[in-house]
């Protein structure tokens, strides 16, 4: 590569809202029905239903503005965008062109602390997709606009038959898309923005932003240009891109694509190219030429929202703590270190659990090693995300309250825990039930404790000969003769007293 | 009996119901009897609901003798225009792309006035997708005016106004977009309304300019027009663009007296064009209503001649997008042969649509393509609103406008769509209420040498329907029986 290049990056990122209804008709946008079981005359674009807007879109839309610095637009229409497929079923896409919601916004990104999924993301990769280790860059990245739109129906090809089916079930559930300014230059920092983005819209319960389930999905605008330019090379739209690995790879093989084009003297056609994660390779699906005409026009059934101030301050009011105030404050309410602070606020279900769960035993220190060890290592093995997290915060306060009250030793409230990971099972409930109640009748362990003093006069002789070390063994005998009941500590101290005799 | 019971007017005919002088099957009987004579020559249905209306009629019955239905429109049958879901009940748009769609629901002014007793007889022609003013545009045939059988019944909504002129229903609903009711209402000499916008719900109205669409009654009298629009009009949440109104009790505006009422006749109405029979005619309707005290004046309304070019581009700017789900894919017409699927598209709509359809899909999208709908949609907005301000300077100095409804009175069938411009020119009176969102009503008020009705127009501001009756209704006493 004789010059050196910068990649130029925007995205444009749909995100699925979590109102319980559609956008346009009451029906419910639930996931996994039978096909065209959540279906109305609007939704399926039946002659003579018109569509009435569902206010939650434009409470959710707003709140996501709000939260990406974007000034609201007071009086926003929607428009039409007309094509023809068969899982658009009124052949036009109700969205807004001429006056989105939210414009003009930024959120900051942070790139050189890797996260999880950068690390995954970036994993055997050199070079300019990873910034210099350990120093940490803050950037802005700008928000050009968020509209609201309906999503579109499912095709179903069968290919066998000579059919396709068509499910609209997904039809009219609310999406909004959020559009960049072209200020990321690296997968890195399309990373970092993506996780930006998706942390503050889970936090503001707005998307569960799930890219492999498509409840956000970001396609790439990309272009190159020499480094020192100031000109915008032509730039490409990568789709098909449900996964950060997936689009590290898209911006890294359309990077070096455009750059080939470049070096061999082409011209890079402005185009959409479908990103092909198995063969790490993209097509082209369309070109600039034939590029639809959508003949935006505002939609005439539908009158334009006016935001009054009013309800600007509302949904302001209603913001929650976002995670740099919540480390913050945690940093002051809780002893516990910012590492965990920092595992903890990266999702709100998780810092949730955590503040109700300290709440209820003012235990924060145990509520968060319960939080960071075992939920951590159960989410990991299931692969599931703490959004998924079924036990309530007051189940976990119960059973870290059994253990401090000795109704059961640590690794009893392990065994438990996996069962309340599960179904949110009642804790005292369950050892209850179980019989799993650790043996607090001193005279009772003292008894187990002289058995096995008895049984291991080889241990006793190492022990009294100066090896410390042969009390775990002989308390590891006394839990297994108590099958786990017995208290670690208690088995401990009598055994100590027993052999000082 | 020697009064036919089809010739009454909707609000004569409940009065007998209520009072049990007559029996809904009755009503029926007599009507279907005209129908089945008259629709030979006539046609102004695309389709009849004689066995479910039949079935209706005697629940209608039985709830009005349990005393359950006391609405005067209980009993009464009723004509609806094909553009209008009507659920189990073919809805066609008097297309072939429709010509076998049955609506899985029941548009909310036919499910009003079904609440309120009413007998469904069947669906009324019109002109295809309601484009055109002549009911020669639809796919199933021409409506003739049952007043001059050689002429047209004018349009869209022809087959409403003919089957209220031919006594084929008590009263009908059509639809107006630019006209399309008070137009054929003067054409055939009855009574047409079209409301202020967002006063009718438009859910389940198959829309053709959504902006401009309202449903409103086509009746034989002004006293049957305020019956019915009390009846339909109502606050729908399903429609965005409904408004929410408390002053619909129209029939107390059933009031003869016109004195101090200020009417202001636009000169922009008289000029070139206008039938001098037309223009006598309407002038003489003024005097009268000056007779009767009110003050009538000439005025300058302007901006008349961009109504027409301002109204075709956004009129036309909706349809081509309304008109977009109608692809072959999941109801109505499908062509046979096709190679994929934008083939399948291609060919159910070219074969679908009719020629006048097409035109304006055609003309309506090429002013929303990209570098032209500044200088043709965005403008025709601004006209729009511009014509919206001149009506509302006029209605600060006047209670309503008065003037012709068309040029002409009916013309001869197979005239007019040879030069659609020509045919669009003769919209120049009515189109701009829609474009300013205003109520207008027609009723006859006289005949040419031909003996064809003459329609005066009278228009109002927003919300003043009532207005508009008490009017009408002054005028149709002093101009006695039509």
């Amino acid at each position: 590569m004789s010059k050196e290049y910068e990649t130029v990056i925007g995205l444009e990122v749909h995100v699925e809202l979590a109102t319980k209804t559609k956008i346009f008709c009451g029906c419910s946008t639930a996931f996994g029905a039978e096909p065209n079981a959540h279906t109305c005359p609007v939704c399926t674009g039946m002659p003579g239903s018109l569509p009435v807007l569902n206010k939650q879109v434009v409470e959710y839309a707003m709140a996501v503005g709000l939260a990406t610095n974007c000034d609201i637009t007071r009086h926003c229409k929607f428009d039409r965008k007309n094509y023809f497929y068969p899982d658009n079923p009124q052949n036009y896409q109700i969205s807004q062109l001429y006056l989105p919601i939210c414009r003009n916004g930024y959120v900051e990104i942070e790139t050189g602390k890797l996260s999880e999924n950068q690390k995954n993301a970036l994993k055997g990769k050199t070079g300019s997709d990873i910034a210099e280790s350990g120093e940490i860059k803050k950037k802005r990245v700008g928000i050009h606009e968020i509209h609201m739109e309906e999503d579109a129906g499912k095709l179903v090809h069968d290919d066998w038959g000579e059919v396709s089916l068509v499910d609209y079930n997904r039809s009219g559930v609310p999406l909004i898309e959020i559009v960049s300014e072209p200020d990321m230059r690296s997968a890195e920092e399309v990373i970092a923005y993506l996780e930006k983005l998706r942390m503050i819209i889970q936090y503001l319960g707005a998307s569960d932003c799930k890219l492999q389930e498509g409840s956000m999905r970001a396609d790439v605008n990309l272009s190159v240009r020499e480094v020192g330019s100031t000109e915008f090379g032509t730039r490409t739209e990568m789709k098909n891109l449900n996964s950060f690995t997936s689009i590290t790879h898209a911006i890294e093989g359309e990077r070096n694509r455009q750059i080939d084009i470049l070096e061999s003297g082409g011209k890079v056609i402005q185009e959409t190219r479908r990103w092909d994660d198995t063969k790490f390779e993209s097509y082209a699906m369309r070109s600039k030429e034939d590029a639809q005409d959508y003949r935006y026009f505002p939609d005439p059934d539908l009158l334009p929202v006016d935001i009054a101030d009013e309800w600007i301050e509302k949904v302001k009011a209603a913001q929650p703590e976002f995670r740099e105030a919540k480390i913050e404050r945690y940093k002051q309410e809780y002893q516990i270190p910012d590492y965990d602070i920092e595992l903890i606020t990266a999702s709100k279900r998780m810092a949730d659990i955590f503040e109700e769960a300290s709440g209820i035993c003012g235990q924060p220190k145990k509520v968060s090693n319960w939080l960071m060890v075992e939920t951590m290592r159960l989410l990991k093995e299931k692969s599931m995300d703490p959004d998924q997290i079924r036990f309530s915060p007051a189940n976990l306060a119960k059973l870290i309250e059994l253990v401090d009250s000795k109704v059961i030793n640590n690794s009893t409230a392990k065994e438990v825990f996996e069962v309340m990971f599960d179904n949110d099972t009642d804790p005292a409930k369950y050892v209850e039930e179980h019989g799993m109640k650790q043996e607090n009748d001193e005279g009772a362990v003292k008894a187990i404790c002289e058995k096995v003093i008895a049984e291991n006069p080889q241990s006793v002789a190492d022990y009294k000969g100066g090896k410390d070390k042969a009390i775990g063994f002989l308390v590891g005998q006394v839990m297994k003769a108590a099958k786990g009941k017995a208290d670690p500590g208690t088995a401990n101290k009598i055994l100590k007293e027993l052999l000082a005799q | 009996m020697s009064e036919r019971l089809n010739e009454l007017t909707a609000g004569a005919l409940g009065k007998k119901i209520q009072a049990k002088e007559v029996s809904v099957k009755e009503a029926l009987d007599a009507t279907f009897a005209a129908i089945d004579e008259k629709e030979e020559s006539v046609h102004a249905y695309i389709t009849l609901n004689r066995d479910a209306a039949y079935k209706t009629a005697d629940e209608v019955q039985k709830k009005i003798d349990a005393g359950e239905l006391t609405s005067p429109l209980a009993g009464v049958p009723v004509a609806i225009k094909d553009n209008m879901c009507t659920e189990g009940l073919k809805t066609t748009c008097a297309s072939k792309i429709l010509y076998n769609f049955i609506p899985t629901f029941t548009s909310t002014a036919v499910e009003n006035l079904q609440n309120a007793g009413a007998i469904i007889l069947g669906k009324t022609n019109m002109d295809e997708f309601a484009m055109g003013s002549t009911t020669e545009t639809s796919a199933f045939g021409v409506t003739r005016n049952p007043r001059d059988i050689t002429r047209v019944p004018g349009g869209s909504s022809g087959g409403s106004a003919a089957a209220v002129a031919a006594d084929e229903c008590a009263y009908a609903l059509g639809s107006d977009t630019g006209g399309s009711i008070r137009q054929p209402a003067g054409y055939c000499g009855v009574v047409g309304l079209k409301p202020t916008y967002g006063t009718v719900s438009r859910y389940g109205l198959i829309a053709y300019g959504s902006s401009l669409d309202q449903i409103g009654p086509l009746t034989k009298d002004v006293t049957d027009t305020a019956l019915i629009l009390e009846a339909i009009s109502s606050y729908d949440k399903k429609d965005s663009t409904s408004v929410n109104r408390t002053d619909t009790d129209f029939t107390s505006a059933l009031v003869n007296d016109v004195k101090c009422l200020k009417i202001g006749i636009p000169r922009d109405y008289f000029g070139d064009g206008l039938d001098p029979e037309v223009a006598a005619a309407v002038k003489k309707a003024a005097d009268e209503l000056k007779a009767a005290g009110a003050v009538v004046e000439e005025f300058d309304l302007s901006l008349v001649k961009y109504a027409i070019p301002a109204y075709y581009t956004i009129a036309d700017a909706e349809a081509s997008s309304n008109l977009e789900r109608f692809d072959g894919i999941k109801y109505g017409y499908r062509a046979e042969d096709f190679t994929d699927l934008h083939d399948l598209y291609k060919k159910s709509r070219s074969e679908g649509f009719g020629p006048e359809v097409q035109r304006r899909i055609m003309l309506g999208s090429f002013v929303l393509s990209s570098g032209y709908y500044d200088a043709y949609y965005l403008k025709a907005l601004k006209v729009k609103a511009l014509i919206k301000k001149a009506f509302d300077e006029a209605f600060a100095k006047y209670d309503l406008i008065l003037g012709p409804v068309a040029p002409t009175t009916a013309p001869e069938l197979g005239k007019s769509l040879s030069d659609p411009i020509k045919m669009y020119l003769g919209d120049i009176y009515t189109i701009s209420v829609n474009l300013a969102g205003l109520p207008g009503i027609c009723l006859p008020c006289g005949r040419d040498s031909k003996g064809l009705p003459i329609g005066l127009q009278l228009i109002g501001d927003c919300f003043k329907e009532s207005t508009l009756i008490r009017t009408a209704y002054t005028y149709e006493q002093l101009r006695g029986s039509f």
